[in-house]
């Protein structure tokens, strides 16, 4: 909401900049976003008077107009079709400055001489939003009244700041100027001076009469109506208007406008019915019938369902109750009498509707926050009085306030002790109840320890202790509470070993190489199908989003895949070619959700994704990624969180991999993931040229079957023994086979065996490989001797060739 | 033979002072001390010395043996070094050529300030506490002072999955689990960091984005320890220099409300475009936990106090690391993930 400071200052003396004011406001819970200064770029304005207007002699289009400022007479060239002799304008004389950094100077204007300027509205920096149709063209001309020579930056209420509120959802009652005052009364320990209700005449006897009849007093306590007659529609003196352009509300006409003033002063949404339309003499506050329609005065037709309110006459919706008006019963150029409506509708109930019908309105913004109760007959008043004073209208003495059952003022109790032990003050009870009362609260039980107070109707949100504890707060300056630290039991703070294995994990991929990347958890289905996923693979088990920003964002993942395919293609898009990257993410799946389960299931997975080359140099050429780039990577992270009963299987069931290139990983026997060639086909689904090498792991039970604690092996007392082996072997046999042989052969002695070379090509037969092992003898209490290591060798290429028929090189 | 010896230790000298390799050098003092040089052959003629002579002339040769020894010994030395000056001359290196390149991986920014986070707080004594991301209303919601017709939801528009489960949008819902968890446990001192989802997508909002939120429950937890916490937080965070200020304000879970503003990372507080002039950022929400959710929680509020905040992991990495826009954070670009 738009505060304007000068208005502001009707209602509560003090003594405080612009700047100082949201400074304080804003530390009091009232937040000032921003300040705009109007008459920042105007200066020396005044008003005016054209006393004469001539055809230009030069120029049809131009006039020559003599403009008195009161003291004197200035010849002034004005282009504005709408000048006219005996009109009070805004005359910016020689010197003035307009907003642009524009300085007005003497000038002749097609032979003749101008010493000023006749404003118009756009030149002194209003926008057109905040103006009537007749004033967004041409000069802006003043109410006749407009005292000559004085200055119209003031007459304008130019000289004014505007201050941005951005108020939190409990302050609604800061959505007028009274409770902002109120507030600035709490702060300044000044008081709030209350709008004088008068009427200089009233009529006390009419036939026209309003009878009304709340059928639902859940949804609408309290209802008031105000007839007002002798109307004459048109626009309202520039005060009113000045003071809602200033608010950012714009001016219509006399009715409405006085409505709205009501609204930003009191914070009471009004709402004005043509008298004559209604009919029947009648109100009916009730429930709408589900499909009712009405046409409201944005003339919407808005189908309506049992649960909203509406304000009806003997024989029609006229209005949605809080909300809009209908056009049935809206204020013309022709209306005569006015109903002026003033209610307390239910916050809920007005919430509710508004937001079914997509329909938010100045008064619907306050109605659902809670407005003050007790207000109601008087902001009737208010607007009757304010009509009169600016038209010929003339108000009902009375008015009909229909209120059934009178709210009761919440009391809230408060122990002095419970301030000081929340907040970590030691405020004594005088200045915490000082502070309460300043805000208008009443103490109405002082039991020495503690006290009850009544709450004022304007500050519904304030309703148990804690609530009058932050008042306490805000009053008191947060920047006044201690800055201490939490005593009593301290115990020590640590990652769990779960979250300790992750930590580890991101330390090993990313000294492995690899670059974290995050991707969204909600991926476009159209992803399971461009993977390959087989159509009763669990991974299609997706849940959906009910209403995504889009496709793309439409169901949560059940893979990582998908989001880092796209990653690399972005990348590769950017002319990143080698990518080595992962990512620790959660998948979901339906599983029995919602049926089974309260709600789906999530679980934590580990991505890796490499193509092209790692990192070369001037000295060492590039190498480049391929699959067992990929595997040594998960080997390394394997063999860092000390997990050793790792087994890699061909596997040709997954449709994202390559079939010849794929091995499903078992820990202990269990499945924990593939790793893999990316499927050519996919590949081209995701535009990615080359070779793509991934691998997706199932995070949780990795984690759950790893060993937190390091466990130091002794180093051996006894030197140890390395023999080579050779052998030419069928290319079908893998080389885990022939490891697995080699183990179970070589018993307890032998410690280790690596594979260190590889060769097919010349001088290797067609269908065979050379493949070399590297095994590592040793004995806990001995030195080895050549002869019993030269036995073991012997026995294992003995089982090699009878095995798998392998040849033994030199 | 005395002119003898004169002359050989002179002419040795001379010869010396010509230019020697290592070998060469050797070769001349063989020729000259060796068994069958020059100096042993005069000396083989010691025996036609006088008897009273010999003493002295005996004592003149070790002299002249001593002193060529001496000055083989120093052409050796003098001999060695210009080798050896030479030989590394020899191996000059380009220096200016690039290092080995190494294997250069990155955490991402966010999990990095998470991470750095966690340490903090750990320091202060804080765990880490983790839930489902697929939340029901009960605790996204809920539990958390957000009844159904609360007005306060519509500040967050939410992903729904059911109309009873969601995507949960803030890491509250971890307070209440890890509070039903305790059994009223005290003291319970966790943050929650993860992701969150709101139905937001434009230059300063993405759908999913991440959260550290922190809540600690005992007996006597007060505002004061909310803001020296926060404090603590943000000097290990941003540097020792940092200033807090809080300024009250309105959340459904907490009473009394805060938003914390920390003194601008960019200008230290004497006003610029970041901090639009003010000097002071805005990173973080807190207050004290509100009755309703201690008890929703299984906590007695008479018996126990709390405070809670949370805040937003991509607005602190942008300060920290002076990322500009937003949408980096997740499109992974590896030029922008190498630099972390
Ligand atoms: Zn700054």
């Amino acid at each position: 909401m738009n505060l304007s400071y000068k208005w502001l200052k009707e209602y509560v003396d003090f003594d405080l900049t612009p700047e100082t004011l949201a400074e304080k406001l804003t530390s009091s819970g009232i937040a000032v976003e921003g300040i705009t200064n109007l008459s920042e770029e105007l200066s020396d304005i005044v008003i005016g008077e054209v006393i004469s207007c001539e055809q230009h002699p030069n120029a049809d289009k131009l006039s020559l107009c003599k403009v008195s400022d009161g003291q004197g007479e200035y010849p002034v060239v004005c282009g504005a079709i709408n000048v006219a002799k005996g009109q009070k304008i805004v005359f910016a004389k020689i010197g003035a400055t307009l907003p642009g950094d524009f300085t007005i100077k003497a000038a002749k204007l097609r032979g003749v001489d101008s010493e000023g300027m006749i404003c118009s509205a756009k030149e002194l920096g209003i926008s057109s939003e905040w103006l009537l149709p007749e004033q967004r063209d041409g000069i802006l001309v003043l109410d006749t009244d407009a005292p000559i020579g004085s200055d119209a930056i003031a007459y304008l209420d130019l000289d004014d700041y505007v201050m941005e509120l951005d108020l939190t959802p409990d302050r609604g009652d800061c959505l007028s100027l009274i409770n902002v005052a109120r507030q600035v009364a709490a702060i300044t320990g000044s008081r709030v001076r209350f709008p004088d209700i008068a009427f200089n005449e009233v009529i006390t006897e009419s036939d026209k009469g309003i009878d009304i009849k709340i059928e639902a007093p859940e949804d609408c306590p309290r209802y008031v109506g105000k007839i007002v007659e002798n109307i004459q529609v048109g626009p309202s003196p520039f005060w009113v208007q000045n003071k809602l352009r200033n608010a950012g509300i714009r001016p219509i006409s006399n009715v409405v406008d006085v409505t709205n003033y009501v609204l930003l002063e009191l914070g009471q949404p009004l709402h004005a019915f043509d008298y004559e339309q209604l009919q029947g003499q009648q109100i009916i506050v009730r429930r709408s019938k589900k499909g009712e329609t009405i046409v409201t005065l944005d003339e919407q037709e808005r189908t309506l369902d049992d649960t909203m309110l509406l304000i009806c006459d003997a024989a029609r919706p006229v209005a949605i109750a809080g909300v809009m008006g209908a056009e049935n019963s809206e204020v013309t150029e022709k209306t005569q009498t006015v109903l002026i409506e003033s209610a307390y509708f239910n916050p809920v109930s007005v919430r509710k509707t508004s937001t079914k019908l997509g329909l938010r309105s100045e008064a619907s913004a306050r109605f659902e926050k809670g407005i003050n109760y007790e207000q109601t007959k008087v902001a009737a008043q208010r607007a009757a009085q304010l009509l009169s004073e600016i038209s010929s209208a003339i108000p009902h003495e009375s008015e009909t306030d229909v209120y059934p059952n009178p709210i009761e003022r919440a009391r809230v109790s408060l122990r002095f002790t419970k301030v000081n032990q929340l907040l970590g003050t030691s405020l004594t009870n005088e200045e915490i109840k000082d502070i309460l009362k300043s805000l208008q609260l009443e103490m109405v039980e002082d039991n020495g320890d503690s006290v009850i107070f009544q709450i004022p109707a304007f500050r519904p949100d304030l309703r148990i202790e804690e609530d009058l504890i932050e008042e306490v707060a805000s009053i008191f300056g947060l920047e006044n509470i201690p800055v201490t630290l939490p005593y009593g039991d301290t115990h020590k703070g640590a990652r769990n070993t779960e979250q300790k294995i992750r930590t580890r994990i991101f330390e090993v991929l990313k000294a492995a190489g690899a670059n974290e990347i995050i991707t969204y958890s909600f991926i476009n289905r159209n992803h399971l199908d461009k993977i390959l996923l087989p159509e009763n693979d669990l991974r299609r088990n997706v849940v959906e989003v009910l209403n995504p920003l889009s496709e793309e964002q439409g169901v949560m993942r059940t893979t990582l895949i998908p989001g880092i395919l796209d990653n690399a293609l972005r990348n590769h898009n950017r002319k990143s070619e080698n990518l080595l990257t992962f990512e620790v993410g959660k998948v979901y799946y339906k599983n029995g959700f919602p049926e089974k389960t309260e709600l789906p299931e999530e679980e934590m997975k580990l991505s890796v994704f490499g193509r092209g080359r790692m990192a070369g140099d001037w000295k060492n050429k590039a190498e480049e990624i391929d699959f067992y780039y990929i595997k040594g990577m998960i080997d390394a992270l394997f063999s860092s969180l000390k997990i050793n009963d790792i087994e890699y299987v061909p596997a040709n069931d997954s449709g994202e991999y390559h079939p010849g290139r794929c091995a499903k990983i078992l820990l202990g026997g269990t499945f924990i993931g593939y790793i893999g060639e990316l499927n050519p086909k996919v590949a081209d689904n995701y535009s990615l040229s080359g070779r793509n090498y991934m691998a997706e792991l199932h995070l949780d039970t990795i984690i759950t079957s790893c060993e937190e604690k390091i466990s130091y092996r002794y180093l051996p007392k006894y030197p140890g023994m390395n023999r080579d082996l050779a052998i030419l072997i069928d290319d079908q046999i893998r080389a885990g086979q022939i490891v697995e042989t080699i183990e179970k052969t070589g018993g307890e002695l032998l410690r280790n065996v690596e594979v260190f070379d590889l060769y097919q090509g010349a001088q290797i037969p067609e269908g065979k490989k050379s493949i070399a092992f590297s095994l590592q003898f040793q004995a806990e209490d001995r030195t080895l001797t050549d002869d019993e290591v030269s036995i073991i060798i012997e026995k294992i290429k003995q089982v090699l060739e009878e095995t798998f028929a392998a040849k033994l090189r030199d | 033979m005395r002119q003898q010896l004169e002359e050989i230790k002179e002419k040795t000298k001379k010869v010396l002072e010509e230019n020697f390799n290592s070998e060469e050098l050797n070769d001349l003092k063989v020729k000259i001390l060796g068994k069958k040089g020059e100096l042993t052959t005069i000396l083989k003629e010691m025996g036609k010395v006088s008897a009273e002579e010999r003493p002295v002339i005996g004592q003149l040769a070790n002299q002249v043996r001593d002193e060529l020894q001496q000055v083989f010994a120093e052409k050796q030395q003098e001999i060695k070094n210009k080798e050896l000056e030479n030989k590394l001359k020899e191996e000059t290196i380009d220096v200016t050529l690039p290092g080995r390149e190494m294997k250069k991986g990155s955490i991402h920014p966010i999990t990095k300030t998470i991470m750095e986070a966690e340490d903090i707080f750990i320091g202060l004594g804080f765990e880490i506490a983790e839930g489902p991301e697929i939340e029901t209303d009960f605790y996204n919601f809920e539990a958390l002072n957000l009844p159904k017709d609360h007005p306060a939801r519509d500040m967050q528009d939410s992903f729904y999955i059911t109309p009873e489960v969601l995507l949960r949008t803030h890491t509250s819902p971890v307070q209440i689990r890890s509070m039903i968890e305790k059994k009223s446990e005290i003291p319970l001192k966790i943050i929650c960091p993860g992701k969150v989802y709101r139905r937001d997508d434009d230059a300063t909002h993405s759908p999913m984005f991440h959260q550290i939120e922190g809540l600690v429950i005992d007996k006597n937890i007060r505002m004061s320890d909310l803001k020296g916490v926060l404090l603590t937080f943000a000097r290990e965070m941003f540097g020792t220099e940092q200033k807090i200020r809080l300024r009250p304000s309105f959340f459904p879970f907490t009473e009394p409300s805060a938003e914390v503003d920390i003194s601008c990372v960019m200008c230290g507080g004497k006003g610029c475009r970041v901090c639009k002039q003010t000097g002071w950022l805005e990173i973080l929400g807190s207050g004290m936990v509100h009755p309703n959710v201690l008890r929703y929680g299984g906590y007695d509020p008479e018996e126990v106090s709390a405070f809670a905040f949370g805040m937003g992991v991509e607005r602190i990495a942008m300060l920290k690391y002076g990322i500009n826009d937003l949408r980096l954070f997740y499109e992974n670009d590896v030029r922008f993930l190498s630099q972390f």
